[in-house]
This record gives C-alpha cells, structure tokens and sequence, in this order.
C-alpha cells in the first residue's frame, strides 16, 4: 500500500500491466523520454525501451490509426492524446474504425485499445487546453468512456480498461492529477467497466457526477446535511458509456429527486442520456424536474472567467435546494 | 520495358548570408535601407525583451502558460517584414514577435496569454489571423485565405508560420497540396527549431530536411538558415513577389533553435543536453546581426532601455485594467443568442447579483412542471 497522487496511480497500472503482458505498448506525443507532459508515463521508456513506449511523430490521426492496426494484429495499445482538445484530429480513426471493426468483421477482428486524454479545465491553460468532451464519445456505439474520479479508482480502471477488450476512451482530469493522494494497494487492482460506485448514501436527492466534478457534489452534499438536514446521495459514474442505469434508476427510487453535475456544456450531453434514463426508468418517483448543472452552451471562454462556467459547490448547492424545495 | 525515370533528381537549397561568425556574403546581402535594417533590429530585440518579461511574468503568476520565442526572432521576423499590411498573416502561438510587427499591442499579447478572449480580437484593419493552438490546423486556412483573395481578384500574399513537428500532421500535407493545385499566393514558413516539445527532428521525420516536401507537392521549397536575419528575408522577399506575380505558393523551412523551454509548464533538461542549447547560443540571431549593424554603424544608443521602457508601460496598461467582465461570454458565441442561451444568462446573472437575489431570478425549469406527479394514480395503474 503506497499513498499516490493519481499521476503516480496511472502509472503504475501501466508499469504492472506492461511487466504482466507483453502486448501492451504505449504510444503518443512526447511519452517516452519526456514521460508524457504530465509524467503519467515517466520511466516506462527506460524500463520498457522505444519499441514498447513510441515516441510518436506529432499526428494523433496516424497515432490512433495505427494503433488500430496494431490491435487488430493482436497487440493493445495504449494511447496518449496529450490533450483531449487535440483528439478531433484522430476522430474520424476512433469513430470510423476503433469502434466499429468488431461489427464490420462480424467478431473476427476487434481493437482492445484505450486512448488516455487529460481533459478539464482549472489549470490556467489555453484554448483546447481545458475542455470536456466526453459527450462525443460517450455517444459513439462501439466504444466504452472511463473517467475517474480519484487515484485508486484512476489505477483500477485504467486496468480494467486496458484488460476490456473493445476500445475504451480514458479521461483523466487534469485539476485531479495531483489533487489529492490515496492509499493504493500494491497488488495489481482492476475494476470493472460500466459500474457506478455510490460514495454517499442518502434519502432526500441523487446528485450524479464524474471525473472531479465527484469532489463538487461531495462537498454539496456535506453542506446540504449540515445547513439543511437532507441527506443526498452522490453517484460517481466512473464509466460514461456504457451507462449503469440500474444504479442511478434504483437511487433515484429512494430519493425521488436527482440531479446532474458535469463539465461538459449542457446541450445534448451525459446529463441528458441520464435524465432521460431517470425518467424511463424511475418516472413515478420523481418529485421534481430533473435538474442540470454544467458549463454553459459556449466554446472556450478563457481561464480568467473559466470560474463562471464551470459547476462549482455554490451552484451545485443553489440547484440542489430549489430541487428539495420543489 | 525499361524503368526511365520520370523525374529528374531533385536539389534542395540551403540559403546563408551572415553566418553566426559574422561572415557575410556580400554578393547575397540583400538592398536593405538603413531605416529598415533599424527597424528589423528593433523589432527583434523587442521580441527578445518581452519574451524574456512573459517568462517572468509566468513565473510571477500574471499570465499563464506562454510558449517563449526566444532564438527565433530572425525567422519570424526577416519573413513577415516582407508582408504588406494588406497581406494576410496567419501564425501559430509561438508568433509573438511577428505578431507584434503586424500591429498586435503587446496587451492583447498579455491578455491572450492571462487566458481573456479579447486578446485574440484582431483590430478591424489587421488581416491578421490570431494564435491558433491545435498544431497545423491554421495551414488549410492560409490556402482558403489565398484562394479567396485570388478569387476576388485582390492583390494579397499570405503568410502561415508553424513548427516542425506541424509538418508530421495531416493538415500541413493537405494545404501544401491545396496551394499546389489551385497555384494560390501562400508562403508556408516552417520555423524548424529542432525540437516539437521533447521529440528531436529525427524522430519527426525521415526526409533529410523539410524544405523537400514540397517538392512532392509540385511547389519550390527552400531551406534558408533560420538565425540570418538577411537570409530569412532574401528567401523571403522572393517567395512573397513570386506569389504576388502569380507565382504560386513556397515553402521556406527556417533552420533555428528554440533557445528557451517549449512552454513554461516544460523540462527541457530531461531530453536535451545543456552542450547542445549552449552551441546554438553561439548562433543567437541578434548577435549576429548586432555586429553586423555596428560595422554598418547603424546600432542606436539606448535602444534596450527605449524597448524596455514600453514594454513596461504596456504591462502597465495591461494590470491597469479591470477583471474581464464575466458576463460577455455569452456574446460571440452566436450571432444572436437561442433562447437557452439566454436563459443561461440570466442564470449566471443572477449568480452574480448575490445569493439573495440569486433565488430571485431562478433558472426557468425545462421541462413541464410535475408537482404531485406520483399521486397522479392514472399513471399508476
Ligand atoms: C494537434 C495538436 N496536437 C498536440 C498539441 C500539443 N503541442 C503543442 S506544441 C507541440 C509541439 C509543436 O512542435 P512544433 O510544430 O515543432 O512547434 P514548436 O512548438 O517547436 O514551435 C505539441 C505536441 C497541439 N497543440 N496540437
Ligand atoms: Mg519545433
């Protein structure tokens, strides 16, 4: 047991999983003697050597593309995109082939591969920098979508991803990398793809979250039973896509409110696929819309009034009383 | 039947005027007046002076994350000084001495970099586009850009800077096959210093240089010495009036270094030798062209200091100014805001009237109201 910030915990699912199965290799901008912008690769050229850890030329699409082929040949990639903002240039290879080689050779062929992306913002950087784009992903049949939420679970996922044997998407929030140190264990720990956790339980609201927006509804949620005497329940998704409804119906039973944080703009993103689940599948215990609280309907807005649209406590807070009150 | 070549064996140039020990080939020294050798010195070194303060400044916390330029203010500059102001300029983001020739205040330069959008307006005269961040994606858009000024019938150049890692992505092959076919008015200007973050140019690309790449694109490509001021300009200076007399595109590869890190979140320690940064500091642009101006007798006393002195005036103006109005995020996203839009306004609004009126001016719930929906036993049975 080893106290890790979440850099240090995606690197060592990469370092046991490499030494376990030759198979996996890794490949990106700027991730082998560099050990990846934010170091999640440090020291795996050195053990591992340029033939497993690829230093790749700058193209994401040909990066992604060839690791198609070299899925399809057997091997498991591991891509790092060095920012989610950059994967638009390697779209068109994870939508038109990643996702969909198991369906077009009818199984014979399929792409056990996961694509790493930092994504979020909160760090002071750019344009393209600090955007969350899970929404396009999570949309796309064929693929799964990870994010996590904390070291631990960011190591266990990462393995149970690189061991799932169709391609996953991986977010890492770049605000969550040094955040905060977890005991992780050791021995090798996978988790399984497509299982919410439930990391508070409670009777009166469902807050529904991810990546660090987990951290955002905590805190609501504390503050709720302190100031207010209600009791939430907060989900943390882990995976997107493919979305664990039963979690989130079963909850949203008890509760009979929910509501749904993310970084992502509002429109025609996760909260909708889970409200519209909600309502599918707990529609007669609802008592109160379905509320949202993401980043607003407009590119990037800057990081010096990136504050006021992404969700934060007070605003997960202001949503979450006016849904009790309802 | 025999294998008969089609084409004949290529030959790639390397172009050098004043070398890093001063030597000049005077049958190549471009007819620059004393004025304009002035003003490219300037306009170097002040390239050199800010660069080096927003590196401070990012250390101090007052912008974030900047891409210094230093080691390639004779690349950016010998090539955009041949521009017209009714020339387009299309940059990548590590322009900040070009983009300052072009007119960009040194404010907007901060801004950009302190993350306001207001930094990457350009003025309503520039023809300018500003920084673009997602590798060689500008590329594609200095061929539309040519495309439509030739369309038009407008007497235009475009120029596009960007690295040598760009050249690995797709775009950068596009454009350039692009602006081959349609035999537009572009200057590729590539800014080959040496690395792309941590990967060296030989893990970028195969091909002995960059220049060459053109030539599969059926365009001339030249390899000019990227920290010769009067090199850069004399490549320069003939790719802009080929393309202004319907000449057609060029690409010009810059051979320069990049003296500082790649940006201030960047450790060039753990993939590059301190020799190496070291020899190329010996082949630093301005002091080169420094003793080439004091042989000319054309060095200004007190220059630094006059450059120092409004650099330090514009972060003046810059810190003066008051925190961006978090509001006016909403209105460039579209022409005219779709009612969510403006509802999440008025959210936001209300977030910022306080908490007490906050609650005053909810959010409108989206979706029909459903108070006492579980009693509704219709639906139960
Ligand atoms: C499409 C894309 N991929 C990755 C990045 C991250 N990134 C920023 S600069 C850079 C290296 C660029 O190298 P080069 O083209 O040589 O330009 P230089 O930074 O040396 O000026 C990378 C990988 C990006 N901005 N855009
Ligand atoms: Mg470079």
């Amino acid at each position: 047991m080893a106290k890790l910030n979440m850099v240090k915990a995606l690197n060592l699912a990469l370092l046991q999983e490499m030494e376990r199965d030759e198979d996996v290799v890794v490949i990106g901008e700027d991730v082998g003697v560099d050990g990846g912008v934010f170091r999640v690769t440090e020291d795996l050229h050195r053990k591992f050597g340029g033939k497993r850890v690829i230093d790749s030329p700058l193209a994401e699409s040909a990066i992604i593309g060839t690791s198609v082929g070299m899925a399809l040949y057997g091997l498991k990639p591991v891509c790092e995109i060095q920012f989610s903002g950059f994967a638009f240039q390697c779209f068109h290879q994870i939508e038109n082939h990643a996702a969909r080689y198991r369906m077009r050779t009818q199984g014979r062929f399929h792409c056990q591969m996961v694509v790493r992306m930092p994504y979020g913002g909160g760090v002071r950087a750019l344009e393209h920098h600090s955007e969350s784009e899970e929404q396009f992903y999570a949309h796309i049949p064929g693929l799964k979508m990870v994010i996590p939420s904390g070291p631990r679970n960011a190591r266990g996922l990462l393995v149970g991803a690189l061991r799932d044997p169709d391609p996953v998407i991986f977010f890492e929030h770049k605000a969550l990398y040094h955040a905060a140190k977890e005991d992780v264990p050791d021995e090798i720990e996978a988790l399984p793809l497509g299982r919410a956790d439930v990391v508070r339980h409670g009777r009166d609201l469902t807050i529904i979250a991810y990546g660090a927006m987990v951290r955002v509804a905590r805190e609501a949620a504390d503050t709720l039973a302190s100031e207010d005497g209600a009791e939430c329940e907060v989900i943390d998704l882990l995976t997107v896509s493919p979305l664990d409804r039963e979690t989130i119906v079963a909850s949203v039973q008890k509760t009979g409110r929910a509501l749904v944080v993310h970084e992502a703009p509002k429109s025609f993103g996760p909260g909708a696929e889970i409200a519209a689940s909600i309502v599918e599948g707990a529609f007669l215990s609802l008592e109160a819309p379905i509320r949202r609280v993401t980043a607003y309907d407009v590119p990037f807005v800057g990081f010096a009034r990136e504050r006021a649209t992404v969700p934060d406590v007070g605003r997960v807070l202001a949503a979450a009383r006016e849904t009790l009150a309802y | 039947m025999p294998r008969t070549p089609l084409e004949p064996r290529f030959t790639v140039e390397y172009l050098s005027i004043l070398d890093s020990d001063g030597n000049l080939d005077s049958a190549l020294e471009p007819d620059l007046s004393a004025s304009e050798l002035k003003r490219l010195y300037r306009a170097m070194l002040l390239g050199r002076r800010l660069d080096e303060r927003m590196v401070r400044l990012q250390r101090q916390g007052r912008i974030g994350t900047f891409a210094p330029i230093k080691g390639q203010e004779a690349s950016q500059l010998g090539s955009v000084c041949t521009l017209r102001p009714t020339d387009w300029m299309v940059p990548s983001f590590r322009e900040t001495a070009a983009m300052l020739w072009r007119g960009w205040p040194i404010e907007k330069l901060l801004m950009t970099f302190a993350g306001q959008l207001e930094g990457t307006q350009p003025a309503p005269d520039q023809h300018d586009l500003p920084i673009t961040i997602p590798v060689a994606t500008q590329l594609p858009h200095a061929v539309g850009l040519a495309y439509a000024a030739q369309y038009r019938g407008d007497d235009v150049v475009v120029m596009a800077y960007f690295g040598d890692g760009a050249t690995s992505e797709g775009d950068f092959h596009e454009a350039l096959n692009f602006a081959g076919v349609w035999h537009v008015p572009v200057v590729f200007v590539c800014q080959n210093n040496q690395w792309a973050i941590s990967v060296p140019l030989k893990k970028q690309t195969h091909s002995r240089t960059i220049a060459q790449k053109a030539l599969a694109y059926g365009l001339p490509g030249l390899q000019v010495d990227g920290n010769d001021v009067l090199a850069v300009y004399a490549a320069s200076k003939e790719a802009v009036d080929r393309a202004r007399e319907g000449g057609g595109p060029t690409l010009i590869e810059c051979v320069t270094y990049r003296l500082g890190v790649h940006t201030t979140a960047d450790d060039p320690t753990k993939y590059r030798s301190e020799e190496e940064v070291r020899e190329w500091e010996r082949k630093d642009p301005l002091t080169r062209f420094v003793e080439y101006l004091r042989k000319k007798n054309l060095l200004e006393e007190g220059l630094e200091q006059q450059v120092d002195a409004e650099i330090a005036a514009a972060v003046k103006r810059f810190e003066a100014m008051a925190p961006p109005d978090v509001l006016t995020m909403f209105d460039h996203a579209y022409a005219e805001k779709p009612p969510e839009l403006l509802a999440q306004r008025d959210e936001l609004a209300g977030r910022l009237r306080g908490p007490d009126d906050a609650g005053s001016a909810p959010e409108p719930p989206s979706s029909p109201p459903m108070r006492g929906q579980r009693k509704t036993s219709r639906w139960q049975n």
